[in-house]
């Protein structure tokens, strides 16, 4: 009686893959439902916004002001999405802005002007970045310890530096920058280069050999190496180009406060990794979506503003983002389920 | 060789003030001594008994942090009977407690200590005392009275109040006035007392109304952040208090940024920036309530004396008093060059 019932069994094992689409068009779809999804949320949002403070919220300059708000992290979010798609984690983003903020202030302010600023702010990021990969792909450390290291080395010498005071930038082509009437086109500098950057990073995720190697390493580094992946110059490269982004939002804050301290970046590891996480970028690697993150830091900044414009307060606020990350997350997961 | 000394010490701080000046690019005030050495010291400046004063500090992760490190050093150097054993700044509390220890260990005769947690250092206070080491407790307070023989520090509640009081003075006439408050890190129970002074103050005007508080983290990132929410959240308000002025750096740069001028501010700690300000009256910043780093080098007065045995200069006690509240003095345009050499960086 058991024997006839076997092989209709095997049966629709072998009906499965025919069944079902191709593997690449599952993923297509599949992140896109993550994606509605999260703009679901953002919808409803905007749409509790909108009822709570119509004049405030639905305001051209909140909108502004929202973006603007979401550059400096958006863009440390970008690198940290390639970091975590790989498998890998840094902890160091924010210690890194802090520090590339307060040695572009302090080493660079009164002498070298705008460029010496920049340039000193991206060189900074991007040489923590280094030290961070080298440690990872080449010595051996795992990433979490390695950028432990480099958080609490990068934050002190931050303090060292700056002596626990404040660095106020002087320079007018600067401050410009992060001006009212400095708008381009009505979108402010700084949103536009959190703008590039994020289209830079989606290319690079999704239309090089770059991004497939990223996916690659994260998916089984083994696998990886075996066929032909240089595993380790591929992590080095993912760790520069998170300090890179470190970098460029260390200028960004720097434009956008018009100083640097050394308090700068205060917990932007925790909220980067929320919002790649909420975006659906897997924490175990191999999967990686930077429409996806760039939704969560959109997601979370307008929560803030929301919040702030109902004067509500801060412990409030916090509550209210812890349950909206697991909320998040579980639309999420259910979505993906059903799907 | 007390010439020598006291000569130094001027010198060192006219180099330090200098360098300062000169980083600001203000020069504009004569007086150019350290911040300690304008007022006249708690006890009498005759040398006395040699005192060997330990001294347990924050770690120096904020303006006014550093400027009470700074302002301790260089009290103690302008006195050639004193000895100063400073430990490194520390906020870990752990840290902190081993580092007192040792300073206990070395039998110095007095401690100035301003704990990274009031409440947990208590114990090391109360062994250092039992030990027979007086105890200067600077600003936090220890929880025991027993732990420390006199305590220092400034008036939070105060802050508030006089802040309430003069933006209260301000609108007086102005018919439903609305107020906004910019807070520090709203988990520090000096923020509840600054709020609490604050809105107390208030309730003396009734035509004023409190519309809108957000609380910010002391960082100019976090007062950048929070005030541009607030000026978007408030259409239209006439007066501003924040709590500090180093996260002011960023609320007033989100004021500017958001093009606003319609309203006055006042800050709080007093910084050299926002006293810079003030001066130049060309922005929303009129005021600042001081909660001044130099009860650092009165604590060395303090201690001094204790390690000496003498009073207070001007008054009748033999003795030092067990506590001394600062005062939050309303530093505006009339008085900022008084209070000018005390703001820190």
């Amino acid at each position: 009686m058991t024997q006839p019932v076997s092989p209709p069994r095997g049966g629709t094992d072998k009906m499965a893959p025919v069944s079902e689409p191709p593997a690449w068009r599952a993923l297509v779809f599949r992140a896109d439902v993550r994606t509605l999804s999260l703009l679901g949320v953002l919808a409803v949002l905007i749409v509790i916004g909108g009822i709570t403070k119509p004049d405030e919220f639905l305001d051209t300059r909140n909108l502004q002001l929202v973006l603007t708000q979401a550059s400096v992290i958006g863009v440390v979010t970008v690198g940290m999405t390639f970091v975590i798609t790989s498998g890998g984690i840094d902890l160091s983003v924010g210690a890194i802005v802090a520090l590339a903020s307060v040695w572009a202030t302090t080493v660079a302010t009164q002498e070298y002007g705008f460029g010496g600023i920049l340039f000193t702010a991206v060189i900074v990021g991007v040489g923590c970045g280094l030290v961070n990969g080298l440690l990872i792909a080449y010595g051996g450390v795992v990433p979490f310890i390695a950028t432990l290291a480099m958080l609490a080395s990068a934050r002190g010498l931050a303090l060292q530096i700056t002596d626990g005071s404040t660095q106020v930038v002087t320079i007018e082509g600067i401050l410009d920058l992060g001006e009212r009437d400095a708008y381009i086109l009505g979108i402010p500098p700084l949103v536009l280069v959190f703008a590039v950057v994020t289209i830079i990073g989606w290319l690079l995720l999704n239309r090089t050999t770059f991004g497939r190697r990223t996916v690659a390493v994260g998916g089984n580094a083994e696998a990886a190496r075996l066929a032909g992946i240089d595993v380790r110059r591929q992590r080095l490269y993912l760790y520069l180009l998170s300090g890179l982004c470190c970098g460029i939002a260390a200028f960004l804050l720097i434009v956008l406060s018009g100083s640097g301290q050394n308090t700068n970046g205060n917990l932007y590891e925790l909220d980067a990794i929320a919002a790649v996480i909420i975006g659906g970028t897997l924490l175990s690697g191999g999967r990686g979506t930077i429409t996806g993150s760039v939704l969560g830091v959109l997601i979370f900044t307008t929560i803030t503003n929301i919040f702030a414009l109902n004067n509500l307060q801060s412990d409030v606020q916090q509550i209210a983002k812890g349950a909206i990350i697991v909320a998040a997350v579980l639309v999420q997961r259910r979505t993906a389920h059903t799907t | 060789m007390a010439h020598l000394t006291s000569r130094r010490g001027l010198l060192f701080g006219t180099a330090a003030v200098s360098a300062g000046a000169l980083l600001t690019g203000c020069t504009s005030n004569e007086s150019k001594e350290d911040p300690a050495a304008n007022e006249q010291s708690a006890a009498d400046d005759k040398p006395g008994k040699a005192v060997t004063i330990g001294f347990a500090g924050p770690q120096a992760d904020h303006g006014w942090l550093n400027a009470i490190n700074e302002n301790a050093k260089s009290r103690a150097e302008r006195y050639e009977d004193v000895t100063l054993e400073i430990t490194e700044g520390s906020n870990d509390t752990a840290q902190q407690i081993g580092q007192i220890e040792t300073l206990i260990n070395k039998k110095v005769d007095v401690l100035v200590v301003l704990p990274a947690d009031g409440k947990a250092l208590t114990q090391v206070g109360l062994k250092a005392m039992r030990a027979g080491i007086p105890v200067v407790n600077l600003d936090r307070i220890f929880n025991s009275p027993q732990a420390y023989r006199c305590w220092i520090g400034g008036d939070n509640y105060g802050m508030g109040l006089n802040a309430g009081h003069y933006i209260g003075e301000k609108l007086k006439d102005k018919g439903d006035a609305r107020v906004i408050e910019l807070a520090g890190l709203d988990n520090l129970e000096l923020t509840q007392q600054r709020t609490k002074g604050f809105d107390d103050a208030l309730k003396n005007y009734p035509n004023i109304k409190k519309v809108a508080r957000q609380a910010a983290e002391f960082t100019v990132e976090s007062g950048q952040a929070k005030m541009a929410q607030l000026l978007q959240a408030q259409s239209n308000f006439d007066a501003l208090w924040n709590h500090d002025d180093d996260q002011g750096v960023g609320a007033l740069r989100a004021i500017e940024q958001a093009g606003r001028d319609d309203f006055l501010m006042v800050g709080g700690a007093g910084a050299l920036s926002a006293f810079q300000a003030i001066k130049k009256d060309d922005g929303v910043l009129k005021a600042t309530v001081l909660y001044p780093p130099t009860m650092a080098a009165s604590a060395i007065d303090l201690a001094r004396a204790l390690g000496q045995g003498k009073g207070v200069g001007g008054l009748a006690e033999f003795e030092i008093p067990a506590s001394l509240t600062l005062y939050s003095a309303v530093v505006d345009k009339a008085n900022v060059d008084q209070y000018m050499p005390t703001g820190f960086k």
